[in-house]
């Protein structure tokens, strides 16, 4: 194939000098977005804002051509395809607002024509990342957000027009993805119902007979997080920038969470997050600017903990699969350190990599164990693959199942003759609509809005809107300090699950547990109606003790 | 306990499976000198086209037959739509082009099945465990090391002792003197990559009561499979298998001792391939 290679050292052609500097942007665009992913948010402050600046400077481009084509230079760099850092003085991409930059002390950035520019394909990606590597070294220690900011965050600048825009971050692709299209179902609803004054917004009594958030309409957009950290910041941090976003929130995996709490602490926004149940996310990652209403592993351990023991007796000895990150470590201690309590032994955790696909390997190990329950922390589509592994391995006919957090549509994936008698915990079931008038309103609405019912992801996301909503609204202004505030007060929001508040010390919501039990395939009634619900353990219980969660929280400003 | 002859086992299962699919993109790059970023969507596709079958029959076979003509007929329009016009182009264009092909492959399948994992039932002839040695293993999962080598048999005989699969060879050693010796290249290539995307779409049904079945299950694959051909040697037919079995046993053999650094292990051994041999055990240095 000598005639490819050949193709790549190509002189360059005479293209419009237009279309030439329409690419030179684009690449320059997409080499920062590459930097944005790429460089850890804590340890580049500089870099980022560099690379932010860049972004919000050069003529704007639909972000799907932009992520394209940063997908496309972080593979080529990863595979090593001739992209290396041309030296310094080859640099010669001009920007009319970033000539201003202290890169141009560097003579990077003299302007010259643009006809002078590079053309061939390889040429403009060399010098794009070039471009970054120049503006992210010389923005080192030059915080450019901030000297662009107004007095917090986005307030006032976000809220000057009729409306206000919020930021909706789910997990439409990856191993969560059924997750976060429920997650995207119910910040739909919820937006929606807030700005129509309808549904469970108008039974709020601060937003009853009210149309929109303080007079002002508030507007959206849908991002893919992909299940993973790097795009989820990415995405959020342009809501921020260019959509002055005055909240973002969603994320359904833990480590996504906890990477969008630090970007709203650092910019000063409001993030109300998704499904999330690590302990740190509100225990050593804890912020002011972030408020989480998944119960927390804590919460699942103490309130699975006692049904457990009472359903399978004293001396059981338990063995972990693990997915390996923040969520699935936590979850897995707190179960251990609640069933030891009660008198069970740990046999082992065996820890697998987060994604993956075929669990043969480490369900060998589970299998050959003495344990006889199999507890499964797994989560979303790893959950499914993992549960029905196993159940090929043999494994549940000689160990008992537990699966501590129910992953939306799990059931859905595995069958109710696999879930049947499988206990387990989940933020929300829509059963539950028989214990709460309110979640019986927000089933009917979301069943004729989307015409199926909600799952617990939905619920979060109604619920963690619902809740800012009110607080803005008592507060009297979208000012985050004065949210923040109110929210910290501690007055209860009645919504789905009665009344629940936000404990001010670390920002986890109190509020009610319910604890589920899978239905016999006979006992169904209806192909969604997976569970009973064997308990709802009230949150002041079961809450671990603010000294015990090591959450410092950081400043209001 | 019989921990390690039982993880040896299974590593012998999961690297059959591996080498299946690292073949498919092995014999792609070898011919065409392409990687094929599309390879996981078409698995997905197969796993896909496999399920709507088997849902509708409850006949594993069938459904097998489903993938395979699925995947191809896909391969066969691919090629001739799209990748035709990239043979000649640089590499990155593609890699884009291929790269968008599985992004729009996977946002079909999403579109029309949702993102919602489907329940694809173990066959019922190969349901349930199997004792061996004091363990107990899954009955699929044998079945699945003979698919995985009579395909491979199959292909072995197809590339190695028929005309055509002459032909495949010689267009890979140089596929311009084979077109000027009279034979149509073109519709070589058409084959070899409609077969690489049978392949994956094969692999992706047989896999399928194993995984779960949603639209993003190639994804993670597409990476272990690029491992095992990294490992085997790029183009390399009896590179792929040795990859995968290696790469299968790596990732056993270690949970067996620690868990958490079986997927540490792969990569670390991939690295140390490329570091003393980096066209890969069976590569052959210059190829492509």
């Amino acid at each position: 194939m000598q005639v490819k290679r050949n193709a790549l050292a190509g002189s360059g052609s005479s293209a419009e000098p237009r279309i030439v500097a329409a690419l030179t942007t684009t690449a320059a665009r997409a080499a920062c977005c590459f930097v944005v992913r790429n460089v850890p948010l804590t340890t580049a402050d500089g870099a980022h804002s560099a690379a932010l600046h860049v972004i919000r400077s050069v003529e704007p481009y639909d972000i799907p051509t932009v992520a394209w084509i940063a997908a496309v230079t972080a593979t080529l760099s990863a595979v090593g395809v001739n992209v290396r850092h041309p030296p310094q003085e080859r640099v010669r991409v001009s920007f009319k607002d970033a000539t201003a930059a202290p890169s141009a002390k560097r003579g990077a950035t003299s302007p010259r024509k643009e006809t002078d520019l590079p053309v061939n394909r390889t040429e403009f990606l060399k010098t794009g990342l070039g471009t970054a590597a120049g503006l992210g070294l010389a923005g080192a220690g030059w915080d450019w957000a901030r000297a662009a900011e107004t007095p917090i965050g986005n307030y006032p600048a976000g809220t000057e027009g009729s409306s206000v825009f919020v930021g909706l971050l789910c997990d439409l692709t990856g191993s969560y993805s059924a997750d976060g299209e429920d997650l995207r179902k119910g910040y739909l609803l919820a937006l929606d119902d807030l700005n129509n004054g309808t549904g469970v917004m108008a039974k709020i009594a601060s937003l009853a007979g009210k149309k929109g958030l303080l007079g002002k309409k508030v507007e959206y957009k849908v991002a893919d997080t992909e299940t993973k950290p790097d795009p989820a910041v990415q995405h959020a941090t342009e809501f921020i920038t260019q959509n002055k976003a005055i909240m973002f929130c969603g994320g359904v995996s833990s480590a996504e969470v906890i990477a969008m709490a630090k970007l709203g602490q650092q910019q000063k926004v409001i993030y109300m997050t998704g499904a999330s149940g690590s302990n740190d996310t509100t225990g050593k990652d804890c912020q002011r600017y972030c408020f989480r209403s998944q119960l927390d592993a804590y919460m699942v351990a103490a309130s699975l903990g006692p049904h457990l023991v009472k359903a399978y007796g004293k001396n059981r000895k338990a063995i972990y699969l693990t997915p390996d990150y923040s969520y699935g470590h936590s979850l897995a201690n707190s179960m251990k350190a609640e069933t030891e309590k009660l008198g069970w032994k740990t046999v082992a955790d065996v820890v697998a990599p987060f994604p993956t696909s075929d669990y043969s390997s480490y369900l060998t190990n589970i299998a050959n164990s003495d344990a006889d329950v199999f507890i499964n922390i797994e989560f979303g589509n790893d959950g499914i693959a993992s549960t029905k592994q196993a159940a090929q391995f043999g494994i549940m006919k000689k160990m008992q199942l537990v699966i501590p957090n129910i992953s939306t549509y799990l059931p859905d994936g595995l069958g109710p003759e696999i879930m049947q008698g499988v206990y387990g915990t989940q933020d929300w079931y829509w059963r539950l609509q028989d214990r709460y008038p309110l979640s019986k309103i927000f089933v009917q609405d979301f069943v004729g809005r989307w015409k199926i019912r909600p799952r617990w992801t939905a619920h979060i996301a109604y619920a963690q809107t619902a809740i800012w909503a009110d607080a803005v609204t008592r507060a009297g202004t979208f000012n985050p300090v004065n949210v923040i505030k109110t929210l910290e007060e501690g007055k209860p929001t009645n919504l789905m699950l009665g009344p629940v508040h936000y404990r001010a010390g670390d920002h986890q919501q109190v509020r009610p547990c319910p604890v589920l039990l899978g239905k016999k395939p006979s006992a169904m009634e209806g192909k969604d109606d997976f569970f009973d619900v064997v308990d709802v353990v009230p949150g002041e219980r079961v809450m671990q003790p603010l000294e015990d969660t090591s959450c410092k929280l950081p400043a209001y400003s | 306990m019989h921990l390690i002859e039982a993880q040896a086992l299974n590593g012998l299962a999961l690297g059959a499976v591996l080498s299946l699919v690292a073949l498919g993109l092995t014999i792609v790059f070898g011919l065409l000198g392409f990687v094929n970023f599309a390879h996981g969507a078409l698995f997905m596709v197969g796993a896909y086209a496999g399920w709507v079958v088997y849902s509708q029959t409850e006949n594993f076979f069938l459904a097998m037959v489903a993938a395979l003509v699925v995947t191809f007929i896909v391969g066969l329009v691919i090629e001739r739509v799209l990748i035709r016009m990239y043979y000649r182009r640089p590499p990155e264009d593609q890699i884009l082009v291929t790269y968008g092909l599985a992004i729009i492959l996977v946002e079909i399948v999403r579109a029309i099945f949702t993102g919602v994992t489907r329940q694809m039932p173990t066959p019922a002839w190969a349901a349930g465990t199997v004792q061996l040695a004091g363990i107990f293993y899954p009955q699929y999962r044998l079945v699945l090391i003979v698919i995985a080598a009579v395909t491979l048999a199959i292909l072995y005989v197809v590339l190695f002792r028929t005309r055509i699969g002459l032909i495949v060879r010689a267009g890979i050693d140089d596929a311009l003197i084979v077109n000027i010796l009279g034979v149509n290249v073109n519709r070589t290539f058409l084959l070899v990559f409609a077969l690489g995307a049978a392949i994956a779409g094969f692999s992706g049904i047989v896999d399928a009561p194993l995984l779960a079945v949603n639209p993003d299950m190639g994804t993670d694959l597409l990476v272990q499979s690029f491992v095992v051909v990294v490992i085997g040697g790029v183009g390399s037919f009896f590179g792929a298998i040795l990859g995968g079995l290696i790469a299968g046993e790596i990732i056993s053999l270690t949970t067996a001792f620690a868990a958490d650094y079986s997927s540490v292990a792969l990569y670390a051994a991939m690295a140390l391939v490329l570091i003393v041999r980096p066209q890969g055990l069976l590569g052959v240095e210059g190829r492509a």
